[in-house]
């Protein structure tokens, strides 16, 4: 059965202030659905309360992963059944190097499945993160460096897909991938998500601008505002965006508006 | 009305001073007798025994000594005997190298040496010998170095360790000689309600070089507490160049003290690395001395403590000469109620022009009841020097933790991955991999501990 993310009546709130006010969304594995909106309207943390960050808390409603509700399960469990956050802004961990940060996450994965698991040999798992690594058109030694740490802004963006890559996620949320890099960076970074997307993987791309969609084409197009989702679409909503900005949405949904 | 009780508290009294040990002049000349010390060394340990004498104990008043409090040192409940019949904990005993031409010695109070290898060393006219060795066969080597880098009177526990030291080793590599082994001591001092002492002496002979590695160990004691006292003296010839790694991982009893100095000449080149996880409460005072121009030191440094561990590193680097360089990196981590000092500072005599020193200390408190205090220090009196420094007491930080567990990693896990990163610097300058995996499993044995 194909996996699926689903959002109901979402309520998230940040340190008391309500942030979402009643999110649906529904994310198959095999589609790509973007989340649009202005700044400031909730779209991260949406991929962040999925993720369990613990400063986000769910007031109201639902989050299901193939019907299992994620509410009560930490950010690595949810990791585990298969979900997968791009952030917007990767930490620096200095001292671990991204091979090894990636074998270990691998091996956490096997561990769950079976404590005895003795984990993927070096070899193995070398070849493989090559593999990846070329997909991305990143160089090799980029895997002895230290996770983001003086990575730019291009180079942590293509370390999120990479590991995307090596993890094989059912459903990924790329939070404002596309933010910050040229448009080399964009064309590379996009590539590489549209070289991994396919009926195994569910993608939901927030993005504050059009361009990246001009590699990565979406089957569903939302607009998120004041946090909640006020328009659903096909790709072509994202044209019209492009074309005339966010003021429609803002007077037609001016009621709901708090400036 | 209600009738009041009247408490009356027992106070303990709580000395302002620890106590003395007991040692007597009796104790001094036998541990020259069974030496069979010339006159000339048995008078300097009677001299050393007069400086000890007339010091006091150190306290809380005395600069050095005002974060670490030793009032609880049951000094006068220690003894001279010798070490536990424990064998070494066979972790310390795997060599540093695949190759087994290396040189092992373990010295323990009260037992003959054991010392493995050595053939390339006896090739070179290197000389490598436990104490009693050095004082029957070495007495020119030791007339000419001993005391001379930490002078006996140094401090209360120097003189304490120069007046009762009946193990040690001496290295000395003449000049010109590349000891390609890495050469290995162990001091061995299980025990509890016993007081042991060490010295140690390397001598590294002009455009000579040789990595020495020294470990100061023992097995925590079921109950009882303890005591060590060490002299460490390095001397880098002209030219020379020294790779020191020193451990210790004493038991959990044992209040540890030790004067610590480096000496590096014209050209010459100190890599210092230390790791100390033991030990009920540590008072190191490690100094290197650049004293010819264009010396180099390196020192890195981590410790992890645990408990109600109290560790404290006094660490000074003295430019004495011009163009010298100085690079020193202690790094720690601390649980529970344990508690971390570094005191650091760099001197630059006046004169030593072009020098270019650094000091770092960087610790991590793992626990709500831990404390670290960082005290940098700089002296500068020539004008044109770069000294550079960083203190830092920093805690697990929770979004390196959620950005690792969004990756699968449980909790335990991610934050163990911060923490190895964290010591990672240190590792990186760890010239054996038998070394750093050592390290790491010390780290780990710690880590267990979360």
């Amino acid at each position: 059965m194909a996996a699926t993310l689903e959002i109901r009546d979402l309520h998230v709130a940040v340190e008391d202030t309500k942030i979402l006010k009643g999110v649906d969304l529904m994310v198959g594995q095999g589609e790509i659905h973007a989340l649009m909106g202005p700044n400031g309207t909730g779209k991260s943390t949406l991929a962040y309360a999925l993720m369990g960050h613990p400063k986000y808390d769910v007031t109201q409603g639902q989050m299901l992963f193939n019907g299992r509700d994620l509410e009560d399960l930490e950010p690595d469990e949810r990791a585990r059944l298969g979900l997968f956050l791009a952030f917007q802004y990767p930490v620096a961990i200095p001292g671990v190097s991204l091979a090894n940060f990636l074998r270990s996450a691998i091996n956490a994965r096997l561990r769950a499945d079976n404590p005895d698991e003795k984990g993927i040999s070096i070899p193995k798992f070398r070849k493989m993160l090559k593999e990846k690594m070329d997909l991305l058109q990143m160089p090799h030694e980029f895997a002895g460096r230290y996770l983001n740490e003086g990575f730019s802004g291009g180079e942590k963006k293509r370390a999120e897909i990479l590991q995307m890559a090596v993890l094989e996620p059912e459903i990924a949320v790329l939070d404002e991938t596309d933010s910050g890099l040229d448009i080399d960076a964009l064309r590379i970074v996009a590539s590489g998500v549209d070289a991994l997307a396919g009926p195994e993987l569910g993608v939901l791309i927030i993005t504050h601008y059009q361009r990246i969609l001009n590699y990565i084409k979406p089957d569903h197009v939302h607009i998120m505002l004041d946090g909640r989702i006020v328009e659903s679409g096909g790709a072509d909503l994202a044209e019209h965006l492009e074309e005339h900005g966010y003021d429609w949405i803002r007077e037609r949904h001016n009621g709901s508006v708090v400036e | 009305m209600s009738t009041s009780t009247i408490i009356r508290r027992k106070h303990k009294v709580r000395p302002t001073v620890a106590p003395e040990f007991p040692f007597t002049e009796a104790d001094v000349i036998s541990v020259s007798k069974r030496l069979e010390e010339p006159t000339w060394l048995a008078e300097r340990r009677w001299d050393a025994w007069q400086a000890y004498r007339s010091m006091p104990m150190p306290n809380l008043k005395d600069e050095p000594w005002r974060r670490t409090d030793i009032r609880n040192l049951p000094a006068d409940e220690l003894v001279l005997k010798p070490a536990e019949d424990i064998s070494v904990d066979p972790e310390l005993l795997k060599p540093l190298t695949n190759d087994p031409h290396g040189w092992l010695l373990v010295l323990r109070p009260g037992f003959p040496s054991i010392v493995e290898g050595g053939q390339e060393l006896a090739e070179n006219s290197v000389i490598a010998v436990d104490w009693a060795t050095a004082v029957r066969e070495h007495d020119d080597l030791l007339k000419a170095h001993l005391g001379a880098i930490v002078p006996d009177e140094e401090g209360k526990f120097s003189a304490l360790a120069a007046t009762m030291s009946e193990h040690g080793v001496l290295l000395y590599v003449p000049p010109g000689v590349e000891v390609k082994q890495p050469l290995h001591s162990i001091f061995w001092a299980p025990g509890s309600q016993a007081a042991y002492f060490s010295r140690v002496l390397l001598i590294v002979g002009e455009g000579a070089s040789v990595t020495y590695m020294h470990e100061t160990a023992s097995p925590t004691a079921p109950s009882g507490q303890s005591a060590h006292a060490g002299i460490v003296e390095i001397g880098v010839g002209d030219g020379a160049s020294l790779t020191f790694i020193e451990v210790q991982s004493l038991g959990q009893h044992v209040w540890n003290f030790t004067h610590e100095r480096a000496h590096v000449g014209r050209d010459a080149r100190l890599d210092w690395i230390y790791g100390g996880v033991g030990s009920h409460l540590t008072k190191n005072f490690s100094e290197i001395n650049l004293l010819g121009e264009g010396a180099e030191s390196r020192m890195s440094a981590f410790y992890f403590a645990d408990g109600v561990q109290h560790l404290d590193h006094d660490t000074q680097q003295n430019h004495s000469a011009p163009r010298t360089t100085s690079d020193l990196l202690f790094k720690g981590a601390l649980l529970d109620r344990s508690r971390s000092v570094w005191q650091g500072m760099i001197y630059v005599a006046p004169g030593a022009q072009q020098t270019d020193g650094y000091q770092a200390n960087r610790n991590l408190i793992l626990s709500k009841q831990a404390r670290a205090d960082s005290i940098p220090g700089l002296e500068i009196l020539a004008d044109d020097v770069r000294c550079t420094h960083g203190a830092t007491v920093g805690q697990l930080e929770d979004e390196p933790i959620f950005y690792l567990m969004s990756r699968g990693l449980p909790r335990r896990e991610a934050e163990r991955m911060v923490i190895d990163g964290f010591f990672t610097p240190i590792m990186e300058r760890i010239p054996f991999e038998s070394v750093r995996d050592r390290f790491q499993r010390m780290i780990d044995k710690k880590l267990a501990k979360m």
